[in-house]
């Protein structure tokens, strides 16, 4: 079992970091709307709150994580330029998809958007951590403020799905290949039944 | 009640007022920046920080150092105050706005005409 190494970053990049950050997404809406919604019956105890402030912290560092891998690691690999002459494009994503116009819009629509808009989610995300780890659950005090932290963190959501949206999909039509050869499992039976 | 708790409840709204419209301003800039970079060859060329990577290294760059230093601003500017916490959402949501439509290519190309 092998993997390229540009192969083993982008999943990392994608999976690693993006989805992980997705998927933290929904304990920390439920448990930050648990904690602040006005009229909770029990006030959350210290440690619920920094168990809340250290997931938050997590959040923030796998969204930096994703975005700064992204754009310095799997990116220019992705818009690499292939030297005059050269037919096979398969190294070099964002040629291939802009050389036919059935997937040129992967890279004019997706890439382009999601290049961008990924970078909302990990601003947004901070300070919504900043926030919680100034007021914690006294942010009930400040209705106006749970609603605009609260909008935020949905803005980031959703930016972070559309870029791991566009994210596989980009990959199914032009993955970022190519690197040394990374062999996981080495096999007994080569070339076997 | 704890004393963390105690003065948490009587914190001010400034400081975390500063960081929702710094969140906006800084998401702002990104789009504005993005814009830019994609509609004007010059500034594509200044926003390259960093070649393999291109104009976006230099366009989300610029926007984080934008997003703080306005959050440093107006944190030292609300520090210890109570500010109109509706009118601030209201900036900042707008904001927002504009990063995510900027960012938005097909809104990007309506701006630049093609």
């Amino acid at each position: 079992m092998e993997i390229s190494f540009r192969d083993l970053m982008t999943v990392l990049h994608g999976m690693g970091f993006g989805a992980l950050f997705m998927l933290a997404f929904s304990g920390a809406l439920a448990e930050f709307y648990r904690m602040s919604a006005p009229g909770t019956p029990v006030q959350p105890s210290a440690r619920e709150q920094n168990l809340l402030k250290l997931y938050l912290s997590a959040m923030v560092i796998l969204a930096w994580a994703a975005v700064l891998s992204g754009a310095y690691i799997v990116y220019p690999w992705y818009r690499a330029v292939p030297p005059t002459g050269t037919t096979d494009l398969t190294e070099y994503p964002k040629f291939l998809l802009t050389s036919s116009p059935h997937t040129s819009s992967w890279h004019s629509l997706g890439m382009e958007w999601k290049e961008h808009v990924a970078w909302l989610a990990p601003i947004a995300m901070t300070m919504v951590a900043y926030v919680f780890a100034k007021y914690g659950p006294a942010i009930t005090k400040h209705r106006q403020m749970r609603i605009a932290v609260l909008s935020f963190a949905v803005a980031a959501f959703v930016a972070t799905g559309v870029a791991g949206g566009f994210g596989a999909f980009l990959n199914k039509y032009a993955p970022v290949r190519g690197g040394s050869t990374i062999t996981i499992i080495s096999s007994e039976q080569e070339g076997g039944e | 009640m704890s004393i963390s708790q105690r003065s948490s409840d009587a914190l001010p709204n400034g400081p975390g007022a500063a960081a929702i419209l710094a969140a906006g301003i800084g998401s702002a800039a990104l789009g504005v920046f993005a814009l830019t970079n994609d509609a004007f060859p010059a500034i594509n060329r200044f926003f390259t920080f960093y070649t393999p990577t291109g104009g976006l290294s230099g366009v989300t760059t610029t926007a984080i150092v934008v997003w703080v230093i306005a959050w440093f601003v107006l944190a030292r500017r609300w520090s210890g105050q109570t500010v109109a916490m509706a009118k601030v959402n209201l900036a900042a949501f707008v904001l927002l706005g504009v990063g995510v439509l900027l960012t938005f290519p097909p809104v990007m190309d309506l701006i630049q005409g093609r």
